[in-house]
């Protein structure tokens, strides 16, 4: 009978070897998936794994990882944060979609003026949108005790409802002929975030990503704060012990992962999406989950996971339009890679051993 | 004397997973003796005592019971064979009164009227006060233990295996066991003895079997040697009795007066204005069962319970108000009895969890970047002063031994240079000769004139190490009184007594 048996201490080899695994992992569960829905598994595979970065299309596929990936990038890092210290934010695309709405008013507010202070202080309005969305379960939560799981997802539909509302009605097109829809930033320079160097898809929500994980992995192994973090989600009682105000730590950590989630929604506002429409929002808030997980809660290994992730949705999308594979069929894949991680993960702390006899 | 022998045990071996718990282990115990199994924490007692009673299978080795092969397979067929055990974590429903627990144990439980009939019959034979229509929730940790040991009784066992069963004890609920114990001994029943406290055992048994490092290393009559003896036995190695450094008591370093708080723990013991004074150079012991507030005056002294500023002064400056890292600041360091969580976060290594509790006085941080270097080299001095066995100081906390991570611990704290000290069991589940050792220390420190506050269970440890003596009861703290001169009774009596004695007279 096979038995797990917690080990001494963690195993350092799972703890890489476990997202290289969960990949793959997924390719085969991914590839029988495929194979029973009628499609050569290995064309599928390589369609989205292989073809975004080395196929016929890869001069324009690569620089839409980068743009995928940041979004990704930023608000994983937020997250990781918060999971780090046992605080789980669950609510990224609400924040994601807030920190859109505040930073596009504030741009569209001031429409047509020219300015180069008007991106900065969208970018700063955005940050504040996502903060203060993440804000409401983390005060319910110090004040009376609230799950910020469950309050933090349910302003996730607020925030699409509040989104539908700006599209069709305070944020609308006054010349958008009736439809719905805000003004297109692409047309507004002032406001607008543009590619900074296209081939690579890189515009300022990718420079943010990368320099917000640079900051995030100093934060974590050498400043004060990023220690009470990891040891708060370690051992809570020996944080209080260690001088960790647990109510001071919910509000930083929410914070910090509410406003690189509005951040992200910003860039994205400004840039790839181009205007606040009512389908705006495309779930990075609850990729990013997978991404956090992914790059195992450390934010070097979350840049690796962004990276992932988006070729999944870049090849993805290339295996829907060549291939004819369902989106949802998608979407199975990249919750699989999750589900795998997590079954995976247990190795990293536990082994298998025979059991003999009994005890 | 010689008796008729009960139960030989002879060559028994058991191995776990990178662990020889038992290695060829024999001894035998004669009807109606009582045989201490004596050893330090991990000496294999423990495991011994779970092949016996059935919980464990032996991986070699045999077992006779009266002449006959014994191989227990579940616990059950132990008790069918007379063998009894009371364990020292009590499985007792606190929801259900006395007789209720007692009928869950059984196999085939009579009506319920003549049950308590029973149980109040045996109690009363066996001058063990119990009421069994109580609810054992307010029951005392004493009384949940009678109610333990009648559950066995009423089995009428050949053997009764005790598995430390004083540490959860009033001196006057001790003696009143022991009577016990002794009479069933003269009424002809066996009893296994397990324990490390070396007093007792030579008052109450008859035999002694030591263990160390899961080998029988000497047996013998435990009324014809002196603790001493036994304990070096049981370590293997000569101890050194701590030797005090009478200095002049200073000034008063750390002053509590009236501190109330509420429990922050389910089921806790709020405090009850608590009050004492600790001058430098002085330990104060606190003394208590188990649950009467000791976790909650830790908690309040750390800083991690607030009161009102004026609660608690350290060097006559107010902190009462203060959290634990201001508390450091004005010269308090405080170590919790749990090291798993509490003193310690597990999964963090020696380095981190040096910087847990000293990266305020040892200045570790700049601008609120943590001086990892300097934190290693003070992890490092930590492990060297106080003989930590570790690979190094990268390791997880929860990779070392119970003792070596307290010995780290315990050094983490008295390292710091604070004048003020708290210590929430020192010596719990550590070897006799780091626990001398420890309590070396803590003598060492107040020499130099530190104020320290031992709170602890262990009413041997505190009389070696306190100056003066005060006990938690119900959340309470009697006043403070010089330990010198204190005599056992008068410690029992600040205890609470034995709870539960006017049952006593009430079933008399």
């Amino acid at each position: 009978m096979l038995r797990l048996e917690k080990r001494p201490t963690p195993s350092r080899f799972w703890l890489y070897a476990t997202p290289p695994a969960a990949v793959i992992l997924t390719m085969v569960a991914g590839g029988i998936l495929f194979a029973a829905m009628g499609k050569n598994p290995f064309e599928v595979i390589r369609t989205i794994f292989w073809d975004p970065v080395f196929g016929e299309f890869a001069f324009y596929l690569r620089g839409q990882l980068l743009v995928k990936a940041g979004p990704l990038i930023l608000i994983a890092i937020g997250l990781a944060l918060g999971f780090r210290a046992g605080i789980w934010n669950i609510g990224a695309e609400g924040q994601y979609i807030m920190g859109a709405i505040f930073g596009a008013s504030v741009g569209l507010a001031v429409f047509p003026t020219e300015s180069r202070w008007i991106f900065p202080v969208m970018v700063v309005a955005g940050a504040f949108g996502g903060w203060v969305w993440a804000m409401i379960p983390a005060i319910l939560k110090t004040r009376f005790n609230t799950n910020e799981i469950l309050v933090s997802l349910m302003l996730v539909y607020v925030a699409q409802t509040i989104l539908a509302k700006a599209s069709t009605g305070f944020l609308k097109n006054p010349e958008g002929m009736g439809f719905p829809g805000s003004r297109n930033f692409s047309s507004y320079p002032a406001a607008k975030n543009a590619f900074l160097y296209e081939p690579l898809g890189l515009h300022w929500g990718g420079v943010a990503a990368l320099v917000t994980a640079v900051l995030a992995y100093i934060l974590l192994t050498r400043h004060q704060a990023g220690f009470q973090i990891r040891l708060a989600g370690q051992a809570p009682r020996a944080a209080r012990f260690h001088g960790v105000n647990p109510a001071r730590l919910v509000v930083l950590c929410m914070g910090i992962s509410g406003a690189l989630a509005g951040l992200a929604g910003l860039f994205e506002v400004t840039g790839p999406a181009g205007q606040i429409s009512i389908d705006f929002n495309t779930g990075y808030g609850f990729t990013a989950i997978i991404v956090a997980f992914l790059g195992r809660l450390n934010p070097l290994g979350i840049v690796l996971a962004g990276f992932l992730m988006a070729l999944t949705y870049v090849g993805g999308e290339m295996a829907a339009t060549q291939l004819g594979l369902p989106a949802a069929a998608i979407q199975v894949f990249q919750g699989m890679l999750l589900f795998f991680l997590l079954a995976v993960d247990v190795l990293t702390n536990y082994r298998f051993r025979l059991a003999v006899g009994a005890h | 004397m010689t008796r008729p022998e009960l139960l030989r045990v002879e060559g028994i071996t058991k191995a776990y997973p990178g662990v020889v718990a038992n290695s060829d282990v024999s001894f035998s115990i004669g009807e109606g003796e009582i045989h201490a199994l004596l050893g330090e924490n991990g000496a294999g007692k423990s495991t011994m005592v779970k092949m016996i009673y059935g919980l464990v299978r032996p991986d070699s080795g045999t077992m006779t019971l009266r002449g006959a092969a014994y191989t227990p397979s579940k616990p059950a067929e132990a008790r069918r064979l007379g063998v009894a055990m009371v364990f020292q974590h009590f499985s007792l429903f606190e929801a259900l009164n006395v007789a209720e627990n007692v009928a869950l144990g059984m196999e085939n439980p009579p009506p319920m009227r003549e049950l308590a009939a029973r149980i109040r019959a045996v109690s009363e034979e066996y001058g063990l006060p119990l009421d069994p229509s109580r609810m054992v929730g307010d029951l005392s940790a004493g009384e949940r233990q009678r109610v333990e040991i009648i559950r066995c009784l009423l089995q009428d066992p050949k053997l009764l295996i005790m598995d430390e069963p004083t540490s959860v004890l009033t001196p006057q609920e001790v003696e009143i066991l022991f009577r016990t114990l002794r009479q069933l001994s003269s009424e002809g029943t066996a009893i296994l003895y397990i324990s490390h406290k070396l007093e007792e055992i030579r008052s109450l048994c008859d035999e002694a079997t030591i263990l160390r490092r899961g080998k029988v290393v000497a047996t013998c009559t435990p009324r014809e040697r002196t603790a001493r003896e036994m304990a070096e036995l049981m370590v293997g190695q000569a101890l050194k009795t701590p030797e005090r450094r009478m200095g002049a008591k200073g000034e008063v370093a750390l002053g509590v007066s009236d501190l109330s708080v509420e429990s922050p723990i389910p089921f806790g013991t709020s405090l009850k204005g608590v009050s004492f004074t600790v001058a430098r150079g002085e330990v104060l012991g606190i003394a208590g069962v188990a649950g009467n507030g000791q976790d909650e005056l830790l908690l309040a002294l750390s800083g991690e319970l607030k009161a009102a500023p004026d609660k608690v002064r350290v060097a006559g400056q107010p902190v009462g108000d203060r959290g634990p890292v201001e508390r450091r600041k004005a010269g308090l360091v405080a170590a919790p009895e749990d090291r798993y969580g509490h003193a310690a976060a597990p999964d963090m290594s020696l380095v981190e969890n040096a910087f847990l509790t000293a990266g305020v006085r040892k200045g570790l941080t700049q601008n609120g970047f943590v001086d990892w270097a300097g934190t290693r080299r003070f992890a490092e001095e930590i492990i060297a002063a106080y003989d930590v066995r570790t690979p190094g100081p990268d390791v997880a906390a929860r990779a070392l031994s119970g003792g070596n991570l307290q010995k780290f611990l315990m050094g983490r704290e008295l390292m710091q240079g604070a004048q003020v000290i708290v210590i929430n069991q020192p010596t719990w589940g550590v070897d006799a000769a780091a626990a001398a050792s420890i309590r070396q220390s803590i003598l060492d420190r107040a020499g130099e004139g530190a104020a320290v506050v031992v709170i602890s269970q262990d009413l041997d440890e505190l009389l070696e190490v306190s100056d003066s003596f005060a006990v938690l009861n119900e959340g309470r703290l009697t006043r403070p009184r010089p330990t010198e001169g204190l005599t056992m009774d008068e410690i029992g009596l600040m205890m609470g007594g034995a709870h539960g004695m006017e049952v006593a007279h009430h079933v008399a």
